[in-house]
């Protein structure tokens, strides 16, 4: 049996700490020791962006980060976006705007959205498109996924220039 | 629509176009949305069991080879390792063909895929299973099975395949010649011939004839979920299963054959599935997760393929070899055709020359043609059914052809296709004639759409039009529904939900009572608590499942009448029901108002229902794609896309528009990248996402649709099946865009940077 080695690192707000091999993927210690399996298993090598989560506010594939990589880390996977609040504006217009078929690549597609919005809330289509191509969809064309995100964006936006609008006592 | 009418007897009165629909055409939000944005849907490779073993599967390297010996003992003692299974485990099936939905299989060649016997037939081919207290054990454990290979030149090519000194893939294989059995063992599956009227004279009477010549490469279904199964044999026998499969049924049945026992021992639990296109119909990993559960004394054992075991070992779509010959007069009427296709099934029976031979003028009425179809076995994984199974490969042919004589004729694409298009009361290839359908409606919408007339400008840029067919399936369905006393419905279907069914379906049964789309409360059953239910393939799912709810419908809105006359003292024929309301002289209760009184007025109301309806009527697209090709890169880029198609009638108008956007999307990268790579040797160069290269958001502009709705007679709410048509056209479509662009007509699928450049280079020999 292999050596196990203990692991502390924020996981959606919450300090945690769990104990896995070195082999082990953090996608894998998500999924079958911490019981989260709202990150998918699709390619297992970086190409599909089904598993993807935010790792210290940068956007990474987490089946290519070893799990003991996340030690002191802040970790957000997509069971820690929407949660007590209700819905995320993301999820929302991906239900209403039919943007999932399947539903396999959602999480992760949602997850980079998110990623997106944290750093550029007014993305053009196509900085959408680039930002998005390293998640893959069988289903849909993408279409209707990029017009959830640029619907999200603008209700983002909106409320986040209001609040600055009001800051600056405008 | 009258009251308590039987569906079978609304053929004569089928919905009105203009009739008024309350939920059908709406876009409410799927019932199971919530828990598929936030991550909580649970799918087969989420299923977690106490004392659950992972399993993984030794597989073979080469692509044909005779397997000697195995020695597992290394594996079996390797600490962790709970059970090792060979083809000895496995028992022998007798020889049986069963149909699996688009396509059937002989019992005895699916055990020998799910695990080699005395052959490994393609590199990927399943040799042996390992159960083990992890799955990086179980993976290190295959490395530990030793297996001494005899290896045979493998046959890769189509055609070479079918040359009498090729190396044989089945010794038992007699090809079947239009119904006669040859007496040699050969490669060739089956020859199928469909023929009508005078081929030598309609050739004579063109003004025009084009014969060419296209190959297509192998292409996978893509979903981006793996395989996977679950599966835990109790010591009563009891087997259960919780797999990823677009049909519970099918895999209950396929287990049942493969391993030899009832269906009443085996329970499949359908979990939320993540694609299949065709792909998740046969099984691979379940009934090795099933004996691997009983030799490893009982415990749960799951399996999951790594993606490059799907795509070495699942799926894929036939590569093939097609020759078109089309004859046209001066008047654009298309007067003779001819086709030969040769498709390559994999290692086993079964290539889709049934849709291939179906679709290749299906949206035309010929007089005079004749097509040939081989089904061929050749050392590649077995093939699947594929969207529209065989179909694209077809039109690609085809539809390049008839561009071509519109072209040589000087007559617009579209006018060529309506002059010839098929009408009601035409036969399909195979004879099945056509009902009413809506091809000519497509054709017109297409050619009045604005993306037809807009400007192109711009250099090494084109415009391509394509047609595409699909045949669509209706099939058996079975659903139950519950009213509850909070005026809600609980529906069961046996439909697994792919794309939104759930919605689809329950929509229907809304609509029938006059209910609101929020009172439904869908759920996938399993195969212990719904009727026997095919598969969701063929595009037929909203058709036929949806026939069933709107059955349930019509029946427990007898029960309800009833029920309400029984409250007033009335006969029931005296009680009216519409929009929600039930009324008798001066009565009236709401159909809430009616549910909380069932506790108390006598026994629960459910009704159930079971459907295998068969006017399903064949669907029609027609696509519009603009392109532009660097001429330094060979690399083609979609500009524009706008695809055209007869729904039936749009139930949510939202999904419709997605399974044509994802057609559409699958349809691209079959033109321009995607393919299976062998070297000579059978040996699988790019089995990964990356190398074998799915279309990303990147290489896609939005994908326009416009939905023509020519109610189908055949369907209650005039439905005709969606899903697998838009995959048909755009690789034409692409082609005839190319050629406007370049001037070259491309022959060859994928349409990749570098086929371009060689088309370039060919057109100019100077140039490179």
């Amino acid at each position: 049996m292999a050596i196990k080695t203990l692991v502390e690192t924020r996981l959606n707000g919450e300090a945690i700490e769990f104990l896995c091999e070195p082999r082990q993927s953090l996608l894998e210690v998500l999924r079958e020791v911490l019981g989260l399996t709202g990150a998918k298993e699709g390619c297992n090598n970086g190409n599909c962006g089904a598993c993807n989560v935010i790792l210290d506010g940068v956007l990474v594939n987490s089946c290519l980060v070893l799990a003991v990589e996340v030690q002191g880390k802040n970790l957000l996977t997509i069971e820690g976006i929407g949660g007590t609040g209700g819905l995320h504006p993301l999820q929302e217009e991906f239900l209403k705007h039919a943007a999932l078929q399947c539903g396999i690549c959602t999480p992760g597609f949602i997850v980079s959205s998110y990623a997106l919005l944290q750093q550029n809330p007014h993305p053009t289509e196509i900085e959408v498109r680039r930002w998005l191509a390293g998640n893959l969809c069988r289903c849909t064309g993408y279409d209707k996924i990029v017009r959830a995100v640029l619907a999200a964006a603008s209700r983002i936006g909106n409320v986040n220039d209001m609040k600055q609008l009001i800051s600056m006592g405008g | 629509m009258a009251t308590g009418m039987h569906a079978d007897e609304v053929q004569d009165q089928a919905v009105k176009p203009e009739m008024e629909y309350q939920v059908l055409g709406t876009r409410p939000i799927r019932p199971d949305g919530t828990d598929k944005v936030t991550g909580r849907a649970l799918y087969g490779a989420d299923i977690r069991l106490p004392g659950m073993l992972y399993g993984a599967v030794l597989r073979s390297p080469h692509a044909h080879a005779r397997i000697i010996a195995m020695d597992t003992r290394r594996a079996q003692v390797f600490p962790g390792v709970r059970a090792v299974l060979t083809c000895d485990d496995l028992p022998e099936p007798e020889r049986k063909i069963e149909g699996h939905g688009e396509g059937s299989v002989d019992v005895q060649y699916q055990s020998a895929n799910v695990l080699a016997r005395d052959k490994a037939l393609y590199q990927g081919h399943a040799i042996a299973a390992v159960a083990a207290t992890n799955p990086h054990i179980a993976k290190e454990a295959l490395a530990l099975i030793k297996v001494t290979y005899e290896i045979i030149p493998p046959v890769l090519d189509v055609r070479q395949a079918m040359q009498a000194e090729a190396p044989l893939l089945l010794e038992n294989l007699h090809t079947d010649e239009m119904g006669r059995i040859d007496d040699h063992p050969s490669n060739i599956v089956s020859h199928v011939r469909h023929q009508r009227g005078d081929l030598q004279k309609g050739f004579q009477e063109a003004a025009v004839i084009v014969e060419r010549e296209f190959t297509t490469s192998t292409v996978h279904q893509g979903y981006i979920e793996p395989q996977n199964a679950t599966a835990l044999y109790n010591p009563d026998g009891q087997l259960t299963i919780w797999c990823s499969t677009q049909g519970a049924f099918g895999v209950r049945d396929q287990v049942a054959d493969i391993l030899q026992i009832p269906v009443s021992k085996i329970k499949v639990i359908p979990m939320e599935i993540g694609g299949g296109f065709g792909g998740k119909i046969g099984v691979y990993l379940e009934p090795l997760a099933a004996l691997l559960s009983l030799k490893s004394g009982h415990q749960p054992v799951k399996m999951t393929m790594s993606y490059d075991e799907v795509l070495a070992s699942t799926g894929p779509t036939s590569a093939s070899y097609i020759r078109v010959k089309i004859g046209a007069n001066s008047e654009g009427r298309i007067t003779a055709a001819e086709a030969y296709l040769a498709y390559a099934a994999g290692a086993f029976p079964g290539a889709p020359i049934w849709g291939g031979t179906n679709v290749i003028f299906g949206p035309y009425g010929i007089d005079n043609l004749l097509i040939d179809g081989y089904d061929v076995v050749v050392n590649k994984p077995k093939t699947a059914a594929y969207r529209a199974p065989g179909g694209t490969n077809a039109a690609f042919a085809c539809e390049t052809v008839l561009d071509e004589i519109s072209e040589a004729l000087g007559m617009d694409p579209l006018e060529f296709r309506l002059r010839n298009v098929a009408k009601e009361g035409d036969r399909r290839a195979d004879g099945v004639p056509y009902g009413r359908i809506g091809f000519a409606e497509t054709l017109e919408a297409a050619r009045s759409h604005p993306h037809y007339a807009a400007p192109l400008p711009g250099s090494h840029r084109g415009r391509g039009v394509a047609a595409g067919f699909w045949t669509n399936y209706g099939g058996k369905s079975s659903a139950t529904a519950s009213v509850n006393p909070d005026g809600t419905i609980s529906l069961v279907e046996g439909s697994v939900d792919i794309g939104g069914t759930r919605a689809s379906i329950a929509m229907q049964l809304a609509e029938t009572l006059g209910l609101s789309f929020t009172d439904i409360r869908p759920q996938v059953g399993d195969t212990d608590t719904v009727g026997y239910t095919e598969g969701t393939y063929g595009s037929r799912t909203t058709f036929a499942t949806g026939w069933a709810a709107y059955e349930l419908g019509i029946s427990l809105r007898q029960k309800l009448i009833e029920r309400a006359a029984d409250l007033w003292g009335l006969d029931p024929d005296q009680v009216h029901y519409e929009k929600g309301v039930f009324t008798a002289n001066e009565q009236r209760l709401t159909f809430k108002q009616l549910a909380t009184k069932l506790h108390d007025s006598g026994s629960p109301i459910m009704a159930s229902a079971t459907v295998q309806p068969g006017r399903e009527g064949p669907a029609i697209g027609v696509h519009i794609v603009d392109v532009e090709v660097d001429p330094e890169t060979g690399k083609v880029q979609i500009l524009r896309y706008t695809a055209i198609q007869d729904a039936g009638k749009a139930v949510h108008p939202s999904y419709v528009e997605g399974q044509i956007q994802g057609g559409v999307a699958q349809g691209v990268g079959w033109a321009l990248n995607e393919e299976y790579i062998y070297d000579d040797q059978g040996h699988l160069l790019n089995a990964s996402l990356l190398d074998y290269r799915l279309p990303t958001c990147l290489d896609l502009p939005m994908i326009d649709t416009l939905i023509v709705e020519v109610p189908n007679p055949g369907h209650p709410y005039g439905v005709r099946g969606v899903g697998e048509v838009p995959i048909v056209p755009p690789p034409a479509a692409i082609a005839n865009a190319i050629h406007q662009a370049l001037g070259v007509r491309m022959s060859t699928l994928p349409m990749s940077p570098a086929r371009i450049l060689e088309a370039i280079w060919a057109q100019n020999p100077s140039t490179p």
